[in-house]
């Protein structure tokens, strides 16, 4: 197999034939190119998003009041209700599963109407009251001070955490915004910190575009009482969100007097299930890219075998003189399999070349265009692994021997003196 | 050399079989240089193809060189062609995108011969045959008479005991012709045994002995003194 003889005799067949050859290999080429570039593709994807949601806590889980919709202990159905403080130490105390429970209030944000004012400069922002812990569930780049601590969930403190979206459109690029004062729905805040989100995961409008207050300052200022509007949850390590999930549901039903059977009343998301779900769709991808790779490159292998068939063919009186003059049925059968295996092979691995190097390229061209502050690209790094491409290769030769089989059984079958007596 | 006796061959078609050797007897001693001549159909393909071990027979005995050639697989009947037989076709049949020398030296390339030696022979027979100039032409760059030679060389150089050439002259003009007649006579004087099929009445009266078949079997041997007789005969035909 490797004397340079029979690699000379294959070159020759091949090189000798240019046209004949190049037909033959486009189609593997072709398959192999649109295999990588679609694998690549969904890899670039799966990149993209998973960087945009990588951060965030997996194993949390979120809760918000909906009107019930089952009547329940005299109440009739269609109640509006909503969670309140006290039900975070109820939950902490009786679901030891709990890691980090941290409530979120909104105020209304309505339309277009201005409700953050500096001086002559307003925007429109989303107003979030929130916990220390919140960013141990969705992670944030503190870019200048600092997010909000327990001093100022403790003392009710007027100080406000912005993003980097407010920043830019309520200051100056080069002022420094912390100490300065903003008027949020009448009242003042000093400006403690400058955020920028770190996932794509956004409750309640994006982070770059909110301004965070301590929630019991919210609670007091905004005349809340002690509504909770939104419950984030965590499990601990090794714990599925979901039976904390089910566990706070149930508690929280009964302390406020929901039907167990209501479904509505306090909705859910579960990250953990959601990731899930994700990466059963990007799977989904890669099957799906396989199968049509797979099958585009059956396609060009078969086109092999066909273009070999009738190289066959044509090579009838070729065949029969080798065989006259005493080459042995292996060496044909082996001189056309592998001339096929060459052939796809080296079609292949331009192919596979010419496809990475695209992805490559796209790669560049993401990563060299401007992106706005905080906004990911929901493509990234379109890649295909080694694994991958060295299995593409090692399909190539296999495919390549299959093309060459029918060719070469029926190269044999070829008697040598109806090749030489076709007149 | 060559020793048949009692051949038989019958091709079937379809629910038609026919016949073409009906009980053959023949001998060729080493050294001679016979022609074997008859009318298509006569069965002289059929029997070349048989000499060649291209084609397995019904019944009888071929020996080849003291070896019984019967029902060979394809391997080892490559291998007896490769090591015994040395072909020269009408057609020339060489390998088109091989040069002359590549074609020569594809007989030892079976034999795994490596590249050097084999190329090194392969330019020694063309020499012999004075093509040495044209090594490195592709059969389409030569002419008729200079593929001829080039496939004698090609059918020399694995040193055979017999050279089978069917209408080695059936593509070439008379001059040429007798050109390649005169080498394969030299050939012959070296000792090899030359068998050709040819349907030329001058072509075969420049050979030793002449073999002429009827209907599958041997109408006449006209042997070497006798081929004066035989011109003549054929002139008045």
């Amino acid at each position: 197999m490797f004397d340079i003889d029979r690699w000379n005799e294959i070159w020759n067949a091949l090189a000798k034939n240019k046209v004949r050859s190049l037909l033959t290999a486009f189609g593997v080429f072709w398959g192999i190119f649109m295999l990588i570039v679609m694998a690549g593709s969904g890899k670039g994807l799966q990149n993209g998003v998973s960087e945009g949601i990588a951060k965030f806590a997996a194993n949390s889980a979120f809760f918000w009041a909906e009107q019930t919709s089952e009547p329940f202990k005299g109440f009739k159905r269609g109640r509006y209700w909503h969670m309140d403080s006290e039900d975070l130490q109820f939950l902490k105390d009786k679901v030891p599963e709990i890691e980090y429970i941290t409530p979120k209030n909104f105020t209304g944000r309505f339309g277009n109407s201005s409700n953050v004012i500096r001086g002559k400069k307003n925007g429109s922002f989303n107003v979030k009251g929130d916990y220390p812990d919140y960013i141990k569930i969705d992670p944030v780049t503190i870019l200048k001070g600092r997010w909000i601590n327990d001093l100022d969930i403790r003392d009710k403190r007027k100080v406000c955490v912005i993003g980097e979206k407010v920043f830019e459109s309520l200051f100056d690029p080069k002022e420094n915004p912390l100490g300065q004062y903003l008027k949020i729905s009448g009242v003042y805040y000093q400006v403690v910190g400058l955020i920028r989100a770190e996932t794509q995961i956004n409750i309640n409008g994006r982070t770059e575009e909110s301004v965070s207050l301590p929630f019991t300052t919210m609670l007091q200022t905004y005349n809340m009482g002690n509504q909770v509007h939104f419950l984030a949850i965590t499990a601990k390590q090794g714990i599925p969100v979901s039976v904390v999930e089910d566990k706070v549901k149930e508690l929280i039903k009964k302390k406020h007097s929901i039907a167990p059977t209501d479904v509505q009343a306090l909705n859910s998301v579960n990250i953990e299930k959601e990731f899930k779900q994700m990466s059963g769709l990007f799977l989904g991808i890669q099957i799906l890219t396989w199968i049509v790779g797979i099958g585009t490159l059956m396609a060009g292998v078969i086109g092999v075998s066909n273009i070999m068939l009738v190289i066959i063919k044509e090579r009838t009186k070729e065949i029969g003189v080798q065989r006259a003059i005493g080459a042995t049925p292996r060496v044909i059968i082996g001189q056309i399999m592998l001339e096929s295996v060459v052939l796809t092979t080296v079609a292949g691995y331009i192919g596979l070349s010419l496809g990475v190097g695209l992805l490559e390229l796209v790669n560049r061209i993401i990563e060299s265009s401007p992106q706005p502050p905080g906004e990911r690209a929901f493509f990234t790094h379109p890649e295909i692994s080694l694994t991958v491409a060295l299995s593409a290769l090692a399909v190539l030769i296999v495919a390549g021997l299959f093309a060459g089989m029918i060719p070469a059984s029926r190269a044999i079958q070829i008697k040598p003196i109806d090749a030489l007596r076709e007149e | 050399m060559i020793q048949i006796s009692n051949l038989h061959k019958s091709y079937v078609m379809g629910n038609n079989s026919l016949h073409v050797l009906k009980g053959m007897d023949l001998q060729i001693e080493e050294g001679e240089f016979v022609s074997i001549m008859g009318s298509s159909g006569s069965g002289k393909s059929t029997l070349l193809n048989i000499l060649g071990i291209l084609d397995d027979y019904d019944q009888g005995t071929y020996y080849l060189g003291g070896k019984l050639i019967q029902g060979l697989n394809e391997t080892r009947a490559a291998m007896t062609r490769n090591e015994m037989i040395g072909f020269i076709f009408q057609s020339f049949n060489l390998i088109s995108f091989k040069n002359a020398a590549e074609n020569v030296a594809l007989p030892l390339y079976y034999q795994k011969v490596s590249r050097k030696k084999r190329n090194l022979i392969a330019l020694e027979y063309l020499d012999r045959l004075g093509l040495k100039e044209w090594a490195h032409h592709l059969p389409s760059e030569l002419s008729g008479g200079q593929k001829q030679r080039v496939a004698i060389a090609r059918a020399l150089i694995s040193q055979p005991k017999i050279i089978l050439a069917d209408e080695p002259t059936g593509a070439l003009d008379s001059t040429t012709s007798f050109e390649v007649m005169d080498i394969l006579k030299e050939i012959n004087d070296q000792g090899k045994t030359v068998i050709i099929v040819t349907h030329e009445h001058d072509i075969a009266a420049m050979t030793k002995k002449i073999i002429r078949l009827k209907d599958g079997v041997i109408e006449e041997v006209i042997k070497n003194g006798e081929l004066q007789l035989f011109k003549d005969r054929v002139r008045t035909e």
